[in-house]
C-alpha cells in the first residue's frame, strides 16, 4: 500500500463487484481499471488497443452501462459493479449473443470481441430486438479491422435465433475451429501470456524523424532509479544488430547506431524495470541527448539527398520492372489515351491489438518468445542471429494475433524481449502503446505515380504505361517486394499488347513500409482502375462492358508473358456484376432525376482485381505435418499462422476432406517452433494455396498410411471410434489399434509431413517470366452519394464478385471479403498516416461500424489446376478494388476526378468545383 | 512507492479545501484526462469530482436551468429540456461514442477547452454562464464565451473548479440544431460544428472549430434577425459572415474549405429548425 494512503490513515482497497463477484483492489485508485481486472485480477478478457478510448476493445459495464475501462480510474467504481466478458458466459456455456458471434463468423482474430460482445449486450438488455441502426448506434464505439463489421451485425441482430450446421468438409461453412475462446474472451494474445511480476520492458525512441543523439549515463540512471534493473543499448547485443525480412536487404538495427536516427519512433535504447515503475516514468527524463537534422520527408527529395544507406545511390532500393510490346508506338497509335498523376498516403495496418508478448530463458536453457507474429519461423532467424545463437537456441511460441495485415511479418518486439530475459536473466515482457505501434512499425507505402493508358476505337487497350515512386521510408522492409509486384499487376487482369512499368522504391526518413495486404498493388489498382473509366468513357463505352472486352482469357498472356491454361476468372467476376450494375446505374440516374435540387448526387463506380498468391519468382514452402495418435485421434500440426483470417480452419477442412474423416475427428495443434513445421508466413494470400496444398498432401498421404495398415482399397472409408481407426472396404471392416503401435517423440504412432512449393520461373530483364503459380481476381461495385456542397460521400452498397476457385469456407470467404472492403474504404476516404501527427486511433481515423454499407458477396468460382481443390488466394485480393470503385463512383455522382488519396471532403470538394468549372 | 495519486472527496467543501492545498489534476469522466496520458505519467495526484453528491443533474431554477458540472452527456440525452435544448442533446448524441458519453461530463468538455469540443456551440447559443468555485473566493459566474480563452486556455484559476452551468430563462427559448461534420460515422473530431437557435426572430448561431475558440457569430444573427421570411436561407447566409472565422490547415481539412463548410452547415442548421 503506498504511503500517501497510509499517512491518509485509510489503508482499505477499492472495494466492488466483478461479475457478480465482491472484490478489493489494492492497485493505486488511478490505476486504469483495464490494468487492475488484467494485472491484478487476471481477467484478461479485457483487451487494452488504445487507452484512449478510441478503440473500445476495453468496453465493460458499470452498472449495465457499457465505458472504456481505460479511461476509468478504479477508484471510481468503488460500490460498483463491474461486467466483463468473462461474466457472460453461464457456467462455461455462451450466451446467445456469443453462440451468435461464433455462428455468424462475427469473430475473426477476436480482439475486438470482447468489447463488441459487451457493448451489444448492454444494447439488448434495453433493446431486446434492434434494427441495424441501433446496434450501428451501440456498437459505433468499438473498431473492428478484421471483419469489416457486417457479421457482428448480423450477430447482434439475430442473437435469439441459432444457425444449424451447414455440411461438412471443403465447402461447409463452418464456423472457425479456433472460435470458442474468442467469444469467450478466453483466447491468450500477446499481452495475455505473462505471468504475474514479469519485469517491463519500454523502448526509448526518436522524438525526429532525422535526429543526431547520444547516450547518456543510462546504465547510471538505472542504477539511480529503484524499480529499473537494467538499460539496454546497441552495445548489449551480441549478434548483428540488424534485422530486415529480406536477407539480402537486411539494414535495420535493433537500436540505432552511430549516433544517428533516420525515422520518428527508431528504438535506440530499452529499459528494463518493475512494471509499475517503468509505467511511472516520464521516458523524456532518461538521459539520451537530441538534436533534429533535416529530414527527407518525400519521394522527390530522396531523389537528391545523399544516400542513408551507403550502397543504395539515389537512394533507390529497389526498382522494378516489366516490360512488353512497343508501349510508345502503341500510345502513339492509339485512338483514345487518358494519363494522369497519383498520389496516395501512408496507411497503418491498426490492427486493434498492439505488439505485445513475453520472452523467458527455458529450462533448457534456450530462449522463448511467446508473441504476436505472423512467421514464427523469420522471427527464429531473425531473432538467432541477433543473439549470435544457432537457430535452434531460439523457440517462438505464436500467441494469438489480434490483427497482423502484414505488419506482423516483421520482427518488432522480439528481439529487444530476448534482449531483456538474456540481460537479467529474468521473464520479460511488452507491450507497445498504441502510439509506439504507429510510429514504429510498417506503414503501407505511399505511391507517386504517372501513368498513361491507350486504347483504339473499338474500345481494346492498345498499352499502359506506369512510373511509380513509392516511399520505403528509412529501411527496406518489403520495400523490394512492393518494387517488384507493382510492375507485375500494374496492368490489372486485362489484356494488355504493350506495356513498360517501373516501380522504385525510395528510402526516405519516413516510418518504414513494409507488407500491406497487397504489396503496392492496391495503389496501382487506383490508377488503373479510375484511367479505365475515363478510358471508356472516351471511348463512349460502357465501363463495364470496355472492362469485359479487355479481360484477360485462359491462354492469354499476362504482361510478363504467362499464361494459364485455366482458371483465369477475371471475366466470370465482371460478368456476375453485369446485372447489378446496370440496376444501380438506371437506380441512380432515377433518383437524381428525381431530387434535381438536392445537393446528394447518387453515382456507381466499378474496380477490378487481380492477386498473384505467393512469393514474387521466388521458393515459397510449405510444410504440414500430421499422424495417428497413440490415442486414436489424428493430430494436424498446423503452423500457418491463423491472424483472423481463417487458416487453423482452412486448413483443417482441407485436410481432413483428403484424410476423409469430419473436421471434428481432427486436433489442431498450433506448437512453436520447435515442433511444428515451417508453414511458411502469413501473407502475400499463400496460406490456404500453399500450406493449404501441403495439407491437403499430408492428408492424402496420412490416408495412404492408414489404408496400407489395413491393407484395403483406396475406396476404403475412414472413421476413429473410441481409440480405433475404423476401415470399412465395401463390405470388409477392418481396424487399426493405435495404442499398440509405437509412438514417436511427437506422439504419433503414424506421420506425415508433406511440403508444397509452387511452382514459378524467375523473370528476365524485361520482367517476363513466371512470377505465380496461380492468381486470384474480383470485380466489386459500389454504390455511394456525394453531397455536392460538403464533399462528403455516404456509401450506400458493395456488390464483390470474387474468384475464389473454391470457397474451401464460404463463410470465411465472406468474412476476408467484408473485412478487405473495410480495409478498402479506409484507404480511400480517411486513412492518412502522417508521422507526428496522427499517431493516434483519434487522429488516425479507420472506418467504424457506420461506415460500412451492406455488402453482398458473390463467391466465384473458377476452378485452378494448381490449387488445393481448385482453390486460389484471397485475403489481399478483396481490398483491392474497393478504393478505386468508390473514387469511379464519387466521378459517376459528381464529375469530380480524386486523384489523390484519402479522398477527403476537402479534396472531394474542391474536385466537385474544379469539374464544375 | 509512489504516492497515492488519487483523492476521491464525497462533499464539495472538501473538495475545494483540497483544491487550495497543491496542484490537482482534476478528473470527471477522464475521457480527456486519460487519453492525454497514454505515455507519460501524471504530474499531479487525480482529484476526482465525479463522486461529489449534488454536482450531477439538471435542474430548473427561478432563472433558468442549472446543469452539474459532472452531468454526463448520457444524462444530457436522457434529460426532459425544453426544444431550445435540441442543439446541445444532437451534440451530446455525437460525441464520440455511447462508452464516452456514458463517462465523459459536460463541464469536462468546457474546461478542457479544445476548439473541437462539441459541447461549445449549443450551450453558446444558449447564453450559458458557467460557476467557478473556490475555497477562498467562493463562486462567480463567467459568461460561457469569456470562460474559454484559447486552445486549452481556460479562466479557471489554480484553486478553482467548475461545479455548474448556467442557462438563462430568456435563452432557453426557441428551436435550435446541430450540424456536426466529420469523416467517418462515429468516434470522430469535427471538421465543422454549427448550432443555431430561432426564437421569436431571434437568432443565435455559433460555429466550432473553425476558430481557437468556437464562437458566436454577430453579424449571421443581425441578419438573420431582420430577415425576410420568404427570403432563401442560403441567401441571407452569406459568405461574409464567416469572414472573421480564422480556421487552421490541418490533417481533417483546409482552412478554406472549413470556413466553407461552416456556411454550408449553417444552413442546414437552420433549415432544420424551419423544417
Ligand atoms: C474516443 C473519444 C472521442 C471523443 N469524441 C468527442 C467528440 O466527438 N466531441 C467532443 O467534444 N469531445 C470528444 N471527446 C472528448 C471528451 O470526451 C469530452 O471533452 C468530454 O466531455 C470530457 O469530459 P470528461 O468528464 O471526461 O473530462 P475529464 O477528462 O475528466 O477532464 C477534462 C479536463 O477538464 C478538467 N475538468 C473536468 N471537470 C472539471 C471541473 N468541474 N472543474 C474544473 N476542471 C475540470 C480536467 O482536469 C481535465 O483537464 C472524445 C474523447 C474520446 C476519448
Ligand atoms: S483500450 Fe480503451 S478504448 Fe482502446
Ligand atoms: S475481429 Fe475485430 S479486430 Fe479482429
Amino acid at each position: 500500500m503506498s504511503m500517501g494512503a497510509e499517512l491518509a490513515g485509510h489503508v482499505e482497497g477499492v472495494r466492488f463487484t466483478v461479475n457478480g463477484q465482491q472484490v478489493e483492489a489494492i492497485s493505486d485508485p488511478a490505476t486504469r481499471l483495464t490494468a487492475v481486472l488484467r494485472e491484478e485480477f487476471a481477467l484478461k478478457g479485457t483487451k487494452v488497443g488504445c487507452d484512449a478510448g478510441d478503440c473500445g476493445a476495453c468496453t465493460v459495464l458499470i452498472d449495465g452501462a457499457p465505458v472504456c475501462a481505460c479511461m476509468t480510474a478504479v477508484a471510481q467504481v468503488e460500490g460498483r459493479s463491474v461486467t466483463t466478458v468473462e461474466g457472460l458466459a453461464d457456467n462455461g456455456t455462451m450466451s446467445r449473443l456469443q453462440r451468435s458471434f461464433l455462428d455468424h463468423g462475427a469473430a475473426q482474430c477476436g480482439i475486438c470481441t470482447p468489447g463488441m460482445l459487451m457493448a451489444a449486450t448492454a444494447l439488448l438488455d434495453s433493446v431486446p430486438e434492434p434494427d441495424e441502426l441501433q446496434v450501428q448506434d451501440a456498437l459505433g464505439g468499438v473498431l473492428c479491422r478484421c471483419t469489416g463489421y457486417r457479421r457482428i451485425i448480423d450477430a447482434v441482430m439475430d442473437a435469439g435465433t441459432r444457425i444449424e450446421s451447414r455440411g461438412k468438409g471443403v465447402g461447409a461453412a463452418i464456423p472457425r475451429l479456433d472460435g470458442v475462446p474468442k467469444v469467450m474472451g478466453t483466447d491468450r494474445f500477446g499481452d495475455d501470456v505473462a505471468a504475474a511480476d514479469t519485469l517491463l520492458v519500454r523502448v526509448i525512441r526518436s522524438p525526429f524523424h532525422r535526429a543526431g543523439f547520444t547516450l547518456g549515463d543510462l546504465k547510471g540512471f538505472v542504477a539511480e532509479t529503484p524499480g529499473l534493473v537494467a538499460a539496454i543499448t546497441a552495445e548489449d547485443i551480441p549478434g548483428r544488430n540488424l534485422f530486415g525480412v529480406i536477407p539480402p536487404f537486411a539494414d535495420q538495427p535493433v537500436f540505432a547506431t552511430g549516433g544517428e536516427t533516420r525515422f520518428k519512433g527508431e528504438a535506440v535504447a530499452a529499459l528494463v524495470g518493475d512494471r509499475e515503475v517503468l509505467l511511472d516514468l516520464d521516458l523524456a527524463a532518461v538521459p539520451v541527448s537530441w538534436s533534429e537534422r533535416d529530414p527527407s520527408m518525400t519521394t522527390e527529395t530522396a531523389k537528391t539527398t545523399a544516400p542513408m544507406h551507403d550502397s543504395r545511390s539515389g537512394n533507390v532500393l529497389v526498382e522494378g520492372f516489366v516490360a512488353r510490346g512497343d508501349i510508345d508506338g502503341a500510345l502513339a497509335g492509339a485512338a483514345h489515351v487518358v494519363s494522369d498523376h497519383f498520389a496516395t498516403a501512408f496507411v497503418e495496418h491498426a490492427y486493434i491489438e498492439p505488439e505485445a508478448g513475453t520472452a523467458f530463458i527455458r529450462d533448457d536453457g534456450r530462449i522463448e518468445i511467446q508473441a504476436c507474429t505472423q512467421a514464427p519461423h523469420m522471427d527464429r532467424e531473425a531473432v538467432a542471429a541477433i543473439m549470435g545463437v544457432a537457430e535452434d537456441q531460439i523457440v517462438i511460441t505464436p500467441t494469438a494475433v489480434g490483427g497482423g495485415f502484414g505488419s506482423k511479418i516483421d520482427v518488432s518486439i522480439q528481439p529487444i524481449l530476448a534482449l531483456a530475459t538474456r540481460i537479467t536473466g529474468k521473464p520479460c515482457r511488452i507491450c507497445y502503446t498504441r502510439p509506439e505501434s504507429m510510429r514504429s512499425t510498417t506503414k503501407r507505402h505511399p505511391a507517386r505515380m504517372q501513368v498513361s493508358i491507350g486504347a483504339d476505337a473499338e474500345g481494346k487497350l492498345t498499352g499502359l504505361r506506369f512510373d511509380g515512386d513509392f516511399d520505403t521510408g528509412a529501411y527496406a522492409s518489403w520495400g523490394p517486394t512492393v518494387a517488384n509486384r507493382v510492375p507485375v499487376h500494374a496492368s490489372g487482369p486485362y489484356s494488355t499488347p504493350a506495356y513498360r512499368a517501373r516501380a522504385v522504391a525510395l528510402h526516405t526518413n519516413g516510418p518504414v513500409s513494409g507488407a500491406f495486404r497487397g504489396f503496392g498493388v492496391p495503389q496501382a489498382a487506383i490508377a488503373q482502375e479510375t484511367l479505365f473509366d475515363r478510358l471508356a468513357d472516351a471511348c463512349g463505352i460502357d465501363r463495364l462492358e470496355f472492362r469485359l472486352r479487355n479481360t484477360l482469357r485462359d491462354g492469354q498472356p499476362t504482361v510478363t508473358g504467362q499464361s494459364f491454361r485455366t482458371g483465369v476468372g477475371i471475366h466470370a467476376c465482371l460478368s456476375a456484376l453485369q446485372e447489378p450494375w446496370a440496376q444501380a446505374r438506371a437506380a441512380a440516374a432515377q433518383w437524381n432525376g428525381d431530387n434535381p435540387d438536392s445537393p446528394v448526387r447518387r453515382g456507381v463506380g466499378l474496380g477490378t482485381c487481380w492477386y498473384g498468391c505467393g512469393n514474387t519468382s521466388l521458393p515459397n514452402p510449405s510444410t504440414i505435418k500430421a499422424g495417428l495418435m497413440a490415442d486414436g485421434r489424428v493430430r494436424l500440426h498446423q503452423g500457418a499462422v491463423d491472424i483472423g483470417q481463417g487458416s487453423n480452419t482452412v486448413i483443417t477442412q482441407i485436410f481432413a476432406e483428403a484424410l476423409g474423416v469430419p473436421t471434428s475427428a481432427v486436433d489442431l495443434f498450433i506448437g512453436n517452433s520447435d515442433v511444428t513445421p515451417d508453414a511458411g508466413k502469413t501473407s502475400a494470400s499463400r496460406q490456404t494455396f500453399v500450406s493449404g496444398k501441403a495439407a491437403m498432401l499430408a492428408g492424402l498421404a496420412l490416408r495412404e498410411a492408414l489404408l496400407r495398415q489395413g491393407n484395403v482399397s483406396d475406396a476404403a472409408e475412414i472413421s476413429l471410434d473410441h481409440g480405433k481407426v475404423v476401415l470399412r472396404d465395401g463390405g470388409a471392416e477392418r481396424q487399426v489399434d493405435p495404442a499398440v503401435m509405437a509412438a514417436d517423440a511427437d506422439g504419433f504412432v503414424l506421420r506425415v509431413a508433406e511440403t508444397y512449393d509452387p511452382p514459378t520461373a524467375a523473370l528476365d530483364g524485361n520482367g517476363q517470366g513466371e512470377p505465380y503459380a496461380l492468381y486470384g481476381y474480383g470485380a466489386q461495385m459500389v454504390e455511394l452519394e456525394v453531397d455536392r456542397e460538403l464533399g462528403t460521400v455516404k456509401l450506400r452498397h458493395i456488390t464483390a464478385a470474387h474468384d475464389v476457385g473454391r470457397a474451401i469456407n464460404p463463410q470465411l470467404v465472406q468474412g476476408q471479403i467484408e473485412g478487405g472492403i473495410a480495409q478498402g474504404i479506409g484507404m480511400a476516404l480517411m486513412e492518412d498516416y502522417q508521422p507526428g501527427r496522427t499517431e493516434n486511433l483519434h487522429d488516425y481515423l479507420i472506418p467504424t461500424i457506420g461506415d460500412v454499407p451492406e455488402i453482398e458477396s458473390i463467391i466465384i468460382e473458377v476452378p485452378d489446376a494448381e490449387g488445393p481443390y481448385g482453390a486460389k488466394g484471397l485475403g489481399e485480393h478483396v481490398l483491392i478494388p474497393t478504393a478505386p470503385a468508390i473514387l469511379n463512383a464519387i466521378r459517376d455522382a459528381t464529375g469530380a476526378v480524386v486523384t489523390t488519396t484519402p479522398a477527403t471532403p476537402d479534396r472531394i470538394l474542391t474536385a466537385i468545383r474544379a469539374a464544375q468549372a | 512507492m509512489p504516492q497515492m495519486r488519487l483523492t476521491r472527496p464525497k462533499e464539495l467543501t472538501e473538495t475545494l479545501d483540497l483544491l487550495a492545498t497543491r496542484q490537482w489534476h482534476v478528473l470527471a469522466g477522464g475521457t480527456d484526462l486519460y487519453p492525454a496520458h497514454v505515455e507519460r505519467p501524471f504530474r499531479h495526484p487525480l482529484l476526482d469530482i465525479s463522486g461529489i453528491s449534488g454536482l450531477r443533474g439538471i435542474e430548473p431554477a427561478d432563472t433558468g436551468w442549472r446543469i452539474g458540472a459532472t452531468t454526463t452527456w448520457t444524462e444530457i440525452v436522457r434529460a426532459d429540456l425544453p426544444p431550445a435544448f435540441d442543439a446541445l442533446k444532437a451534440a451530446a448524441r455525437e460525441v464520440g461514442s455511447i462508452q464516452i458519453q456514458n463517462a465523459a461530463t459536460v463541464a469536462g468538455n468546457l474546461c478542457n477547452a479544445s476548439p473541437a469540443a462539441d459541447g461549445v456551440p449549443p450551450l453558446l447559443i444558449l447564453d450559458t454562464t458557467v460557476e467557478l468555485a473556490s475555497a477562498a473566493r467562493g463562486t462567480r459566474q463567467v459568461p460561457l464565451c469569456d470562460f474559454i480563452q484559447g486552445n486549452r486556455q481556460t479562466d479557471l484559476k489554480p484553486d478553482e473548479m467548475m461545479v455548474a452551468l448556467h442557462v438563462p430563462s430568456e435563452s432557453a427559448t426557441g428551436r435550435s440544431s446541430f450540424v456536426k461534420l466529420g469523416s467517418r460515422r462515429y468516434l470522430v473530431i469535427s471538421i465543422a460544428m454549427v448550432a443555431a437557435r430561432l426564437a421569436d426572430g431571434e437568432a443565435a448561431v455559433a460555429v466550432g472549430s473553425c476558430s481557437v475558440v468556437a464562437r458566436r457569430m454577430a453579424g449571421l444573427e443581425q441578419a438573420l434577425a431582420g430577415r425576410d421570411p420568404a427570403e432563401p436561407w442560403e441567401k441571407c447566409v452569406s459568405p461574409e459572415h464567416f469572414a472573421d472565422l480564422t480556421p487552421i490547415d490541418d490533417v481533417r481539412a483546409s482552412a478554406g474549405y472549413r470556413r466553407d463548410a461552416a456556411r454550408t452547415c449553417t444552413i442546414r442548421a437552420l433549415e432544420e429548425i424551419a423544417s
